[in-house]
């Protein structure tokens, strides 16, 4: 195998890694908030650092080849989306870190069940982890198609987004004393919509790198 | 195999089903039809033995040299074929620079530069002959490094300078077309950078069609690049479309060096 390829075998394996490393970040925040478990937002925010330290390792590795290798076509899309896949998966990670620091930050935050399951809290957790999964199904076996579901996916979670804000609203409104609470659950929904549009960029970087096309900025759906 | 060829739009050169072969079996070159843009750099790139270097031949007519060659199909400089004007003519519209530095080392850097008038049996005036020696020595960016040492021979050059007078030898007689073949696989990367920032000033005024193994350096300067495989031409498009996204796999494989 040439030098080349080795190296970029490798990062695509780090890639691998960090974003399987993201997924169980993002699925533990996630049910860390719906069953109000600390010991396993601690966790999250344990390995949150590993996240970054894996955007620094492939943010090199990248540089790396692109000036011993100078690499075109192919090799230089997968390059630049995975520069970009990189800084999204190190984002998504802090909103997993984000949400985790709900429970830790606020010892005494007291999260109400029935606005969790009114406001479809665990449907949006489930969409983001399985556009996480998808993406990088796609990107394992580089199939663009697997990613175009990351689209509607994106789209039923800012619905859902939209819909719970309604709902917090009115739930403040009923209950001002509990609007501090309400409010660290409606962060949580603000970080789980980002997470979709960060999952969405990842789709667009993967039909780029595969197919050279680009999507940014189009209608998708 | 799937060939992705760009349409110029009014070529200087067009070539038409060009063929080359050096035996009777064996085409160098294997109906080649592509326009090459004026005022362009047009790179031909592809493994040793696809028949880059003898298409380049093919369109100042060098490759006639070699016995037994044949010819079919027609290349055409604007509206007149190749093959019907004198080997003369043409090679005085489209010049060839070569892969060594080969000014003729008996002679001095002056008349090195106005050898092909000199060879052509064409008469100037002193003041001409200045003339044509000092625009194409600046045409080269040398005039200043040699203007006071235009009687002394080319050798004593170095490599990167030998190069440029050479291109211009080629230049003095206003070609439209120059031709080079690895015009800096011999060359250091300073004397490299030179020649090659000087194609690119170049194709203001000429037509510039180069056949390169150094792929960056088709990407750096090239506006178009093809790919030759076996004597065909499997890709012609614009650089920035070949080394982004070729669109043939062939072309991907060499480009990224799996292959060839």
């Amino acid at each position: 195998m040439r030098h080349l390829e080795q190296e970029l075998v490798a990062l695509r394996q780090d890639v691998i890694d960090m974003w399987k490393l993201v997924i169980s970040q993002v699925s533990n925040s996630g049910e860390a908030i719906l069953s109000f478990n600390k010991e396993m937002a601690q966790k999250v925010a344990m390995r949150e650092k590993k996240v970054d330290a894996y955007e620094l390792k492939i943010d090199s590795e990248c540089e790396n080849i692109i000036a011993l290798y100078q690499p075109v076509a192919v090799d230089l899309r997968f390059l630049l989306a995975v520069l970009k896949i990189n800084s999204n998966l190190e984002r998504i990670g802090d909103f997993a870190y984000g949400i985790s620091r709900v429970l830790i930050s606020n010892p005494t935050v007291i999260l109400d069940a029935e606005l969790i399951m009114d406001t479809n809290l665990r449907v949006m957790v489930e969409h983001v982890n399985k556009m996480l999964l998808q993406g990088l199904d796609a990107f394992e076996n580089e199939q663009p198609d697997l990613a175009s579901a990351i689209f509607s996916e994106d789209f039923q979670v800012d619905e859902i987004n939209k819909n719970a804000t309604q709902l917090f609203a009115d739930y403040i409104q009923k209950s001002p004393d509990r609007a501090f609470d309400c409010l660290q659950l409606f962060s949580t929904f603000r970080r789980l919509e980002r997470i979709g549009d960060h999952c969405s960029n990842i789709a667009e970087e993967i039909f780029f790198y595969i197919d050279a096309k680009v999507l940014k900025h189009s209608e998708k759906l | 195999m799937n060939q992705n060829i760009i349409q110029i739009n009014q070529p200087i050169l067009s070539i038409q089903n060009l063929s080359v072969a050096y035996d009777k079996d064996k085409l160098a070159v294997k109906d080649v039809t592509a326009g090459i843009k004026k005022n362009a750099i047009t790179a031909i790139m592809g493994p040793s033995g696809c028949g880059k270097t003898t298409l380049l031949r093919a369109i100042n007519r060098m490759h006639e040299l070699y016995p037994n060659i044949t010819t079919t199909g027609q290349i055409k400089l604007y509206d007149e074929n190749i093959y019907d004007m004198s080997t003369i003519k043409l090679r005085r519209k489209v010049g060839m620079v070569f892969q060594r530095p080969n000014p003729f080392p008996t002679l001095s850097i002056y008349d090195n530069v106005i050898a092909g008038y000199k060879l052509n049996g064409i008469r100037l005036k002193r003041s001409e002959r200045d003339e044509v020696v000092e625009t194409s020595l600046r045409n080269v960016a040398l005039w200043e490094e040699v203007k006071n040492s235009l009687h002394k021979k080319g050798n004593f050059l170095s490599g990167g300078q030998q190069q440029r007078l050479c291109i211009a030898r080629a230049l003095a007689f206003k070609p439209e077309v120059i031709l080079l073949d690895e015009p800096t696989s011999a060359l250091d990367p300073i004397a490299t950078a030179k020649i090659e920032d000087l194609l690119i000033d170049l194709k203001e005024s000429y037509t510039i069609v180069l056949v390169t193994h150094n792929m960056s350096q088709a990407a750096r300067i090239s506006d178009n690049a093809m790919y030759m495989y076996l004597g065909e031409l499997i890709e012609y498009d614009e650089t920035t479309r070949i080394f982004t996204n070729p669109q043939n796999v062939s072309t991907q494989n060499y480009i990224t060096g799996r292959f060839g």
